[in-house]
């Protein structure tokens, strides 16, 4: 096992701990101020891919795609939250995941209606297609290093947003205790909208990021919202501190079960049984991962409720 | 299109088959069957919704040119999404047995649906073509006069891969599959033609995404060539990937032609140039009825080439149309249906070819690599024959004669 394979492992799973939390961060706050669980979280992320594809093929130009699929998916959201959302806030959790499911469902079949069934094409920056070759031996994606540091920008930029700014104190108040919040003075609902405007945005970042690398599809937000569920669990409920720390630990984590679990396996087992349970340990290594940190701290790493 | 199409209730229908029954008796010498009904399972949602949308074009194309026909014979068609699901396929296949009475089945895209639907056809003696799955179960032991594998077996696909990649020259690939009974297969069936080595064989979760992990694997294992079997976008975001990383400089990537058809090259693209894959059909593949069909696909849906699942729709289509006219156009006679239908008797688009005694086509393979058509679009190109007449693995195990 040599460094280089380590290493290029390492960045992986950093990058892909990378999208998950501008999936999660979203996710995180909504439920953490409101109580919302907004299952629907994942197809905002499909928006943003399939509007980005689109645009990208029709500007020519990756900024103008991102911009303009974040920009669509946040109208979307406005939408969503005018005519739905608003009503959710009172009701029970099971009420908010029939219903968001239902959204679920009425978005792929939208985006089948308007892109039909078949993946469509996210093209990759023509000046970003090739590896770069960060040190000897180790040609890593472009692309990859473009998503490593524009995750890390945001995180970044979230991180100064909700802990050294006056609308980040109301945001984490709201989080950490909304009746005392709202006694205090701080307009809970509408910190919420705001919240849920740029958790969307977030959302599409990611989608229109992850588009040329994966497949966009129909379904492509439900299979990444399980893992941001993960993230959000144990990172704590209304935590954008817990949810990049546990963002990053679900991404390295899934990577390593994926990449050495299964390596490990190979070289102590007989092929045909390392080969029925190195897909099963990688595809149990982030709940395994859940299990372990909900053990020693049930609300989460850093829980925002006390 | 989740639905039957619309039917008339239930008493009307009794009222008119009992006429069509009296007018049958009245007039023996009457010719004039009753309307052949045929039932097509479109899985155009579910996992196989790309797929099976290529399959309902090639299957509409073939309806339309016929004028809504078969043999002569008029036809109500039954139409259903199975959703790739067995459980609902079931449902479905029941129902258009026992109420609409079907007398010809096609359609499921993935070899679980075909397995689910299979024992039920049978039992009602109704002629099964399968346009796209050939799973081994229905090539050996469980092999059935009904059921045809108008396509391919399994196997085969992969089969021609392998033999593509020993006639190359290749001394150390990898093989690279997701972990079920159809991803094993496929290695299975690879390693049955390859002889040279086989450095690793990775199994990923069904579904998968992000190849990242395994990509940095690949690098590590410095194979000359890779083997991989990803249906649908599965294969999509491999392959952009596997370039993206650079590996493409050093490693031949070998596919099927699974992953390597129409469908995949409109979401990848340029990426994809240069890939070889194997398949018992290619658009450029040169006989009169597949350039009649290229053509007339082409035309109908604004310049789009079809794929080897809409090629293969299309030849069901026209495999219904000749063994109804050469059972005398009574779709209701069964043996006489089947008995023709085994004769093959059609101008497919894949050529002449000919069924083994388990209902499994004997045909060629050949391999296609992906280059640019001459007015610079992304496609296959056909290289050469790769395997000649070649038949299943499973035949001999079939107690058919």
């Amino acid at each position: 096992m040599s460094g280089i394979l380590v290493l290029e492992q390492l960045l992986n799973g950093l990058g892909y701990g990378l999208m998950l939390f501008l999936l999660a961060a979203g996710l995180t706050l909504v439920f953490g101020i409101m109580d919302v669980l907004n299952l629907a979280h994942g197809s905002l992320f499909m928006s943003g891919a399939y509007v980005a594809a689109e645009a990208h093929t029709r500007t020519g130009s990756f900024t103008a795609a991102i911009v303009i699929a974040v920009a669509v998916t946040v109208v979307v959201a406005l939408l969503l939250e005018v005519l739905l959302m608003r009503r959710l806030y009172t009701r029970d959790h099971l009420a908010q995941v029939l219903a968001t499911f239902g959204v679920i469902l009425v978005a792929d079949d939208i985006v089948k209606m308007a892109w039909g069934p078949s993946p469509v094409m996210a093209p990759t920056p023509a000046a970003l297609s090739g590896p770069i070759e960060l040190v000897d031996g180790l040609p890593y994606p472009a692309y990859r290093l473009v998503i490593l540091a524009g995750g890390l920008l945001v995180a970044l930029a979230l991180y100064l947003l909700v802990n050294h700014t006056r609308i980040g104190m109301r945001v984490r108040a709201g989080a950490s205790d909304r009746p005392m919040a709202e006694l205090m003075g701080v307009r809970v609902g509408r910190i919420f909208n705001g919240v849920f405007l740029l958790g969307a945005a977030l959302a599409a970042l990611a989608g229109a990021l992850m588009g040329p690398i994966v497949a966009v599809q129909v379904g492509m937000g439900e299979a990444i919202l399980i893992p941001a569920l993960v993230v959000l669990v144990i990172g704590g409920i209304g935590s954008v501190r817990g949810a990049f720390v546990a963002a990053l630990l679900v991404g390295v984590v899934d990577t390593i079960g994926r990449a050495f679990v299964p390596m490990l396996l190979r070289a102590t087992l007989p092929p045909a049984t390392a080969a029925d349970l190195g897909p099963l340990f990688a595809e149990v290594a982030m709940y395994a991962l859940m299990v372990v940190v909900l053990i020693f701290r049930p609300s989460g790493l850093f829980s925002a409720r006390s | 299109m989740s639905h039957p199409s619309p039917k008339l209730p239930a008493l009307p229908r009794t009222l008119l088959s009992l006429l069509l029954c009296g007018a049958a008796l009245g007039g023996a010498a009457s010719a004039t069957a009753a309307p052949v009904k045929v039932g097509l399972a479109l899985d155009i949602s579910g996992p196989f919704a790309a797929l099976g949308a290529e399959a309902r074009d090639g299957f509409a194309l073939g309806i339309k040119q016929l004028g809504g026909k078969l043999g002569g014979q008029d036809v109500e068609f039954v139409q259903a999404d199975m959703a790739g699901s067995p459980d609902q396929a079931k449902q479905l296949v029941d129902r258009m047995i026992q109420r609409d009475k079907i007398d010809i089945f096609s359609g499921p895209i993935g070899s679980n649906v075909a397995l689910a639907v299979g024992p039920t056809l049978f039992n009602a003696k109704v002629p099964y073509l399968s346009a796209n799955a050939g799973p081994s179960q229905f090539a050996g032991a469980q092999c059935n006069a009904f059921f045809f594998g108008t396509a391919y077996q399994n196997d085969q696909f992969h089969e021609a891969a392998g033999k593509f990649a020993q006639d190359r020259g290749f001394k150390k690939t990898v093989l690279i599959a997701p972990n079920y009974p159809a991803g094993k297969d496929a290695l299975g069936g690879f390693k049955r033609q390859f002889k040279g080595q086989v450095a690793d064989e990775l199994y990923t979760k069904l579904g998968q995404i992000d190849y990242a992990a395994e990509l940095a694997q690949l690098r590590a294992a410095k194979p000359d060539s890779i083997y991989f079997f990803l249906p649908g976008a599965m294969g999509i975001n491999f392959i952009k990937q596997f370039v993206g990383a650079g590996l493409s400089k050093d490693i031949t990537l070998v596919t099927s032609g699974f992953s390597a058809d129409e469908d995949v090259i409109g979401a990848v693209g340029e990426p994809m140039l240069g890939l070889f894959n194997t398949s018992h059909w290619a658009h450029d593949l040169d006989n009169a009825a597949n350039k009649a069909f290229v053509a007339a696909f082409r035309k109908e849906y604004n310049g789009r080439y079809p794929s080897v699942y809409a090629a293969q729709a299309y030849d069901a289509i026209l495999a219904m149309d000749a063994a109804v006219k050469q059972a005398g156009g009574n779709a209701q006679n069964r043996e006489a249906v089947v008995a023709a239908l085994k004769k093959a008797n059609y101008a497919s688009t894949r050529g002449n070819f000919k069924y083994a005694n388990n209902h499994f086509p004997i045909e060629n393979f050949y391999l296609r690599v992906i280059g640019k058509d001459a007015q610079g679009k992304v496609t296959n190109k056909l290289i050469n024959t790769v395997l000649t007449n070649y038949g299943d693995s499973y035949a001999a195990k079939c107690p058919l004669k």
